[in-house]
């Protein structure tokens, strides 16, 4: 069960007020989805999720403790680009993450944990539909498999909380649909909150069951920075949440490298 | 591959006349021997005895210097690599060091280079410190440049998956930085090779510089000219394992692999 409280947050950069008074509870396993103008502090929410930036005022709580002060276990990233690691295979890459809590000082795991571990990985390469790739290097992947690597790698912890930082951004039309069905099928499996940020209105509305608009209520023509940004509409949407998840196997994916017998 | 051969076969050529027109003028010239004679002083450095030593002069001159090339460019790597991984990733070690050895690399090393013979005494030491003071601070440098430029989205990645700041040098970090080590190696061999023919000349007994130094009083351009030619295939045989070493064990880093 993940609650996420945010009390009277305020973030100002010296004179700079980006965020303004923002109130907001979020109950456990929803699909949160952020919209709004650029430099509306959509991003710097993102990061203060994230434990990257601290609230200047008020109080940021994650099941009524605050955020600690760098990034952890407990929430995972995909940012929109540059979050796979080059040098490691695909497997490796899903991997990471497993042997990075089982092993602290090697940062390796060997014999009997190492097969638990890569079925487990394997399990959830499968569930990506990347299981034909495994043993290629991040940059040999199409950009939508990429981003489907770079869920999987962070669902692989199994997080309370998953980011996404614009993470279809970049991607072609036609393989957003793909990865909105994924986004989707992980959501249901791990029971996890989610929180997006979009550009795509069309995506948020689809995706979510909680709409935040981020905008300023307040404009100073003569001193924009005086005025930060704050939750202007708060949308209960219906989701997915009922979608019972894709029987297991492969997803229908359009740039899968070779289609795979499953 | 016939293009680019095209230069050297003139630049034979243009040796070639020249030998030949100045020989003809003079047999005793000794500035550009003839192709014979180059041949057997190459003979008589590298497969016969020395007179007064026992020695075979090439093979002994190389292993020489190649060993302490070798010695001075691990130690050159191993500082320049944890040096280098250091600044780039930890903010008090950057704010503590950067600026010192970007001092340290702007000394020009040949005129320290008295100070090593003082110091060190005129032995192998001096010559390997004078190779590892003249590279090391631009491969930490480099590194330290290569260390800061991965991308944070990925440290921050690294950081959600539980990483610590152990584990994020030894998975993420790390692993990254070999092939940039291998490309910083190659970039400084020229001058590596510079600073070890240069102590070589100034205080040795046996080495590749040593030996072009030594002859140079009897104007033996016969030893001279082979001799440069082997520092040279040397240096591109070294140039080219780095580079084979690099493409085979980091194809990850390899373009269009």
């Amino acid at each position: 069960m993940t609650q996420v409280t945010i009390k009277h947050l305020w973030k100002t950069y010296g004179e700079q007020v980006v965020l303004e008074n923002v109130n907001l509870h979020i109950g456990d396993h929803e699909f949160v989805t952020i919209v709004g103008a650029s430099g509306c502090g959509k991003t710097t929410f993102l990061k203060m999720l994230l434990g990257i930036e601290g609230p200047s005022k008020g109080q940021f709580l994650i099941d009524g403790e605050p955020l600690p002060d760098e990034p952890g276990p407990d929430r995972g990233i995909v940012f929109q680009r540059y979050s796979l690691f080059p040098h490691l295979r695909v497997i490796d890459n899903l991997l990471l993450g497993l042997e990075l809590r089982g092993a602290p000082l090697t940062g390796r795991l060997f014999g009997a944990r190492r097969r638990r571990a890569r079925a487990r990985a394997d399990e959830l390469l499968e569930a990506v539909g990347l299981q034909a790739a495994a043993d290629k290097y991040p940059r040999q992947l199409s950009g939508g498999m990429q981003q489907r690597l770079s869920i999987a790698q962070s669902v692989i912890c199994e997080p309370k909380i998953l980011l996404l930082d614009e993470p279809f951004g970049a991607l072609d039309p036609g393989i957003t649909a793909d990865m909105h069905t994924l986004i989707l099928k992980l959501w249901n499996m791990n029971k996890m909150t989610i929180f997006m940020v979009t550009h795509d209105l069309q995506e948020s509305f689809q995706l979510g069951t909680r709409l935040l608009v981020f905008d300023k209520v307040r404009i100073d023509p003569q001193a924009p920075e005086r005025f930060g940004a704050t939750i202007t509409y708060d949308i209960p949407l219906r989701g997915h949440r009922e979608t019972p998840p894709a029987p297991t196997g492969t997803l229908p994916v359009a740039d899968a490298p070779q289609p795979s017998a499953a | 591959m016939l293009l680019s051969a095209l230069p050297f076969i003139l630049l034979i050529i243009a040796y070639l006349y020249y030998s030949q027109a100045r020989l003809a003028e003079n047999p005793g010239d000794k500035l550009l021997p003839a192709p014979a004679t180059i041949a057997a002083t190459v003979h008589r450095y590298a497969f016969e005895e020395d007179e007064r030593t026992g020695d075979y002069l090439l093979w002994d001159d190389t292993v020489a210097s190649l060993e302490r090339l070798g010695i001075a460019l691990g130690v050159s790597a191993t500082l320049g690599l944890s040096l280098g991984l250091a600044i780039g990733i930890l903010p008090y070690v950057r704010a503590t060091l950067a600026p010192f050895v970007a001092a340290l690399s702007l000394i020009p090393p040949l005129a320290i280079l008295p100070i090593l013979f003082i110091v060190v005494g005129l032995g192998e030491l001096a010559k390997i410190t004078l190779i590892i003071i003249g590279v090391t601070p631009i491969i930490v440098r480099d590194l330290a440049l290569r260390t800061a430029e991965l991308p944070g989205e990925q440290i921050i990645k690294a950081q959600t998956l539980g990483a610590s700041t152990w584990q994020i040098v030894l998975r993420v970090v790390l692993p990254q930085l070999w092939p940039r080590l291998i490309d910083a190696l190659r970039l400084s061999l020229g001058a590596a090779w510079l600073f070890l023919i240069a102590a070589e000349a100034i205080a040795s007994t046996e080495g590749l510089g040593y030996r072009i130094f030594l002859v140079r009083r009897y104007l033996a351009m016969d030893v001279i000219l082979p001799y440069v030619a082997w520092i040279t295939l040397l240096a591109f045989g070294m140039d080219w394992l780095l580079r084979i070493t690099r493409a085979k064990a980091f194809s990850w880093a390899s373009p269009g692999a």
